[in-house]
């Protein structure tokens, strides 16, 4: 069960139209290191896991993301919703607007839509700790390149936050992993004692 | 939206921040007291500051977490996506 809060984690400032910088931003709505490709992976993954600690910590890290893709897409909305169709076509976002209008839509900057080969859940707890680990440092490598490009001082505030909770959601799937090779370990001189 | 509206919300934010923040610290550190403390302090704080906003402005949570003014409020805008904190007067 979900309970929605009506807020953002973030209080986001946007202080521009600026389709051209949706058309980047949107990539970490429906690209492949975004946040729905996050919270999904973590959210089918945490089934799998074989302790209490690690399934709290991919249910709670997939449910901060959902908040996140939410933000994102509170950027994106708010960056494209009163630009005039000139702004539009200048910033390349007409093949989106033919299909989208500005709805929101899960693509990257290029409008390649989300696909689920994105994502694994392979059932081995060690190899889907890795793979969260590795995406949580594409997500964090996407946010510092969209800062790069960033030219909204609100926006940019916004992209640090969501950068640096990549940073801290890192430091925990790698707590996570220690935790599951303790818990491996534990385990196997058991078994083995049990049989030698 | 006003100013008063916005800090409130701003405020629920960020305690609600130090409670995720610490939730997830707890996730890989369940034995530490202090962040437990901590934890469960924020939460008092918090439930204070919702409970006073939602008087206010409307529930902020539904599904049965909070209760409603006649006529049910959950259906007010703005939604989260529609508030720019750029907007708020003095920041």
């Amino acid at each position: 069960m979900w309970i929605y809060e009506k807020k953002l984690e973030f209080p986001s400032r946007i202080c521009s139209t600026n389709p051209k910088l949706a058309k980047v931003i949107i990539t970490q709505y429906g690209g492949p290191d975004g946040e729905l490709a996050a919270s999904l992976r973590y959210l089918t993954q945490r089934y799998t896991m074989p302790t209490g600690r690690s399934k709290a910590v991919l249910n709670d890290i997939g449910t901060e993301e959902l908040a996140h893709m939410e933000v994102v897409a509170t950027m994106v909305y708010n960056l494209i919703k009163d630009a005039s169709l000139e702004e539009i076509k200048a910033a390349g976002l007409d093949g989106y607007y033919a299909d989208h209008d500005k709805a929101l839509y899960f693509v990257n900057g290029d409008g390649v839509p989300w696909v689920a080969q994105y994502i694994q859940s392979k059932g081995d707890p060690v190899a889907d700790l890795h793979e969260n680990l590795a995406a949580e440092q594409k997500a964090r490598a996407t946010y510092e390149y969209l800062l790069q490009l960033s030219d909204d001082p609100g926006i940019s505030e916004t992209l640090a936050f969501l950068r640096q909770r990549e940073v801290i959601h890192f430091q925990r799937f790698g707590e996570t992993l220690e935790h599951i090779y303790e818990f491996y370990n534990h385990q196997h001189r058991f078994f083995m004692g049990d049989h030698s | 939206m006003s100013t008063v509206r916005m800090q409130m919300l701003i405020d629920i934010m960020a305690l609600e921040f130090t409670a995720v923040e610490l939730n997830l610290f707890l996730d890989t550190h369940p034995g530490e007291r202090r962040a437990l403390d901590a934890y469960n302090a924020t939460v008092v704080q918090l439930d204070e500051l919702k409970r006073e906003y939602e008087a206010r402005f409307g529930p902020l949570t539904n599904f049965g977490y909070s209760d409603s003014d006649y006529p049910w409020r959950w259906v007010e805008e703005p939604w989260p996506w529609q508030i720019n904190f750029a907007h708020m007067k003095g920041v």
